[in-house]
């Protein structure tokens, strides 16, 4: 089987936003595999230990991404890609989608795995959008897959309940939280992943021009929102406490 | 700058959902004096078409097709692509959801189009629609603005304020036939879960439990104090890998981003990413055992004290004050 997971490199959820001159300083911030590919990756090793073939991890990025495909290659995928720029910042889900499927168009694809949104940008456009231009088949925030020869019957979450459908392959699939757990990577894997290789592609290998990829939205302006502050922590004997919360949320704050 | 502008009608259970309803306010405000057109897919839909007026569309496109009884992306995506095509609007608006994440970006891509997902507000200056989006789970925000194709965006639930409801409000009800063919996705069945079919990212009210919850049997009095209430129940990573209730219901940067009128964090310590998916929430309320959790830094309100006292208690209170 041909697999193929979309991963990106994003902010450790841990990390507090820094914001400079109207931006968003990535200086000293840790990175991680955003956690939903995470799942891609795990489901995708998956089928391989079922189905055999091979499992081949595709990023956009700087070199600093490397580090992230490593994290993916000692998990156990076999090979790593890395669609070599400097411009993500200028994008959007448009430009993404469409270099993910120039490179992957001619690569006779069976499945490709896709975190649901990823944790930075949100917009969990990218899958969708991917499996449009490469006109294959998708299914968004899987819970459970099974594939079966060329079919795979899905379990995927709709707002809480669960819709469970059947698809052909070759097919592209994003993965929801509660889907698989993702494994940590063994020393044995990184060590091993040490030495798999990491191919580059540019822009040019593509044969993508600029305009071509140009994002179809453009950013306005990026701001942080209002500090919270801390508000009334009451006192006094819990019953009374009880009873002014549900006065204070009636008259002063009129939720209820 | 006048424009016309499509909406989709999203129906749960028969009926429409609020998100609709906010998706029409702000289409209205994009439209500028132009028209909305609201647009509904289904089996027999056409007296919701009237709801939609009422609502403030300017006519209602029904499409009625049995292929379109539930949703599936291609059935949907072929109904919408032919409407788009006969109507050819300025804009297209839906509402964030389960649909409109899955079916948005596929026809951004056919369209040819910009898409902004999950905005919080529309900003009209000069000739350019912007809209408000969180990133990083709401720990920022950007605005942004189509440049290329329809302004097309999803918005988020509980952020638009929909118009009042106008019954004296009329305007044209048509139909479109659509070919539906090829599908080659089939759905098998649904299976219900979600609490009292309320869906978290729509919930005015949110009780929220985290690791301090301790069972699954635990999370009964949040359960209840969310149905005196109206709302639903959430939980934070801590509590759906302790296994105390399903993932569905997490709520964080991994998970769902909420922002009901009303929550309420029971045991919930206050990890950054809890908080990235919950703090704007209009008015947050904190139950912690422990003074020093960092819940209470963003609380507008905050009870030191054991949920399993404090929750039963809030139950009994909201129920008499829901009589008077």
């Amino acid at each position: 089987m041909n697999i193929f997971v979309v991963m990106k490199r994003t902010f450790d959820t841990e990390e507090k936003i820094v914001f400079e001159d109207g931006k968003i300083n990535n200086d000293g911030a840790e990175f991680i595999v955003n956690p939903y590919d995470e799942y891609a990756i795990e489901e995708a090793l998956k089928l391989r230990e079922k189905h055999g073939g091979e499992v081949t991890i595709v990023t956009i990025g700087e070199e600093e991404a490397e580090k992230e495909l490593r994290t993916a290659l000692a998990m156990g995928a076999d090979k790593a890609v890395l669609i070599e720029n400097e411009d993500l910042d200028d994008w959007d889900a448009f430009s993404t989608a469409k270099i993910l499927s120039t490179y992957l168009k001619d690569k006779e694809v069976d499945i490709v795995l896709a975190g649901n949104v990823t944790v930075d940008g949100g917009s969990g456009q990218v899958g969708p959008r991917l499996a449009e231009e490469l006109g294959i088949s998708a299914v968004t925030t899987v819970t459970k897959l099974s594939v079966d020869n060329d079919k795979a019957t899905i379990e995927r979450d709709v707002e809480g309940d669960s819709e469970i459908l059947e698809v052909s392959l070759p097919l592209l699939i994003t993965c929801q939280q509660g889907l698989n757990e993702p494994r940590y990577p063994s020393l044995p894997g990184i060590m091993k992943a040490k030495r798999k290789p990491i191919e580059t592609v540019d822009m040019n290998d593509l044969h993508l021009e600029e305009d071509e990829v140009r994002a179809k939205t453009s950013i306005v302006e990026i701001f942080l929102p209002p500090v919270k502050k801390a508000g009334k922590i009451l006192e006094g004997e819990i019953s009374e406490q009880v009873k002014e919360l549900a006065s204070l949320l009636k008259t002063e704050a009129k939720v209820i | 700058m006048a424009r016309k502008l499509l909406v989709l009608g999203e129906i749960r259970e028969g009926v429409l959902r609020n998100v609709s309803f906010e998706a029409i306010a702000a289409a209205k405000q994009i439209a500028d004096g132009g028209e909305v057109v609201g647009l509904l897919l289904g089996g027999r839909i056409k007296e919701l078409a009237y709801t939609m007026i009422h609502h403030g569309t300017d006519r209602v496109v029904v499409v009625e097709n049995s292929n379109l009884q539930d949703y599936t992306p291609e059935a949907y995506s072929q109904a919408i692509m032919q409407v788009i095509d006969a109507e050819k609007p300025d804009g297209f608006i839906l509402g964030h959801t389960a649909i409109g994440k899955d079916i948005s970006p596929r026809i951004a891509s056919k369209i040819k189009s910009g898409l902004i997902s999950d905005t919080v507000k529309v900003d009209i200056i000069g000739d350019e629609v912007i809209f408000t989006r969180p990133i990083y789970s709401g720990k920022a925000f950007e605005k942004r603005a189509i440049q290329e194709g329809i302004i097309f965006a999803t918005i988020r639930p509980n952020n638009i304020l929909p118009l009042e409801k106008d019954v004296s409000r009329s305007g044209e009800i048509s139909s479109i036939d659509v070919q539906i063919k090829d599908l080659r996705t089939i759905v098998k069945e649904v299976v219900k879960k979600a609490s009292g079919g309320i869906d978290l990212s729509e919930a005015k009210v949110i009780v929220a439990g985290g690791r301090g919850v301790k069972s699954k049997d635990g999370f009964k009095p949040l359960e209840e104090l969310a149905k005196v209430l109206g709302g639903a129940v959430g939980a934070s990573r801590g509590a759906c890998d302790a296994e105390f209730c399903d993932y569905s219901l997490q709520i964080g940067q991994t998970g769902k981003v909420v922002t009901p009128d009303l929550y309420i964090a029971c045991g919930i310590s206050g990890a950054i990413q809890h908080i990235a998916g919950m703090s704007n929430s209009k008015v947050i309320v904190a139950i912690n055992k422990d003074p020093e959790a960092n819940i209470f830094s963003i609380a507008d309100y905050g009870i030191v004290g054991d949920l399993f006292e404090v929750v039963p208690l809030l139950i009994e209170e909201f129920k008499s004050v829901a009589v008077t």
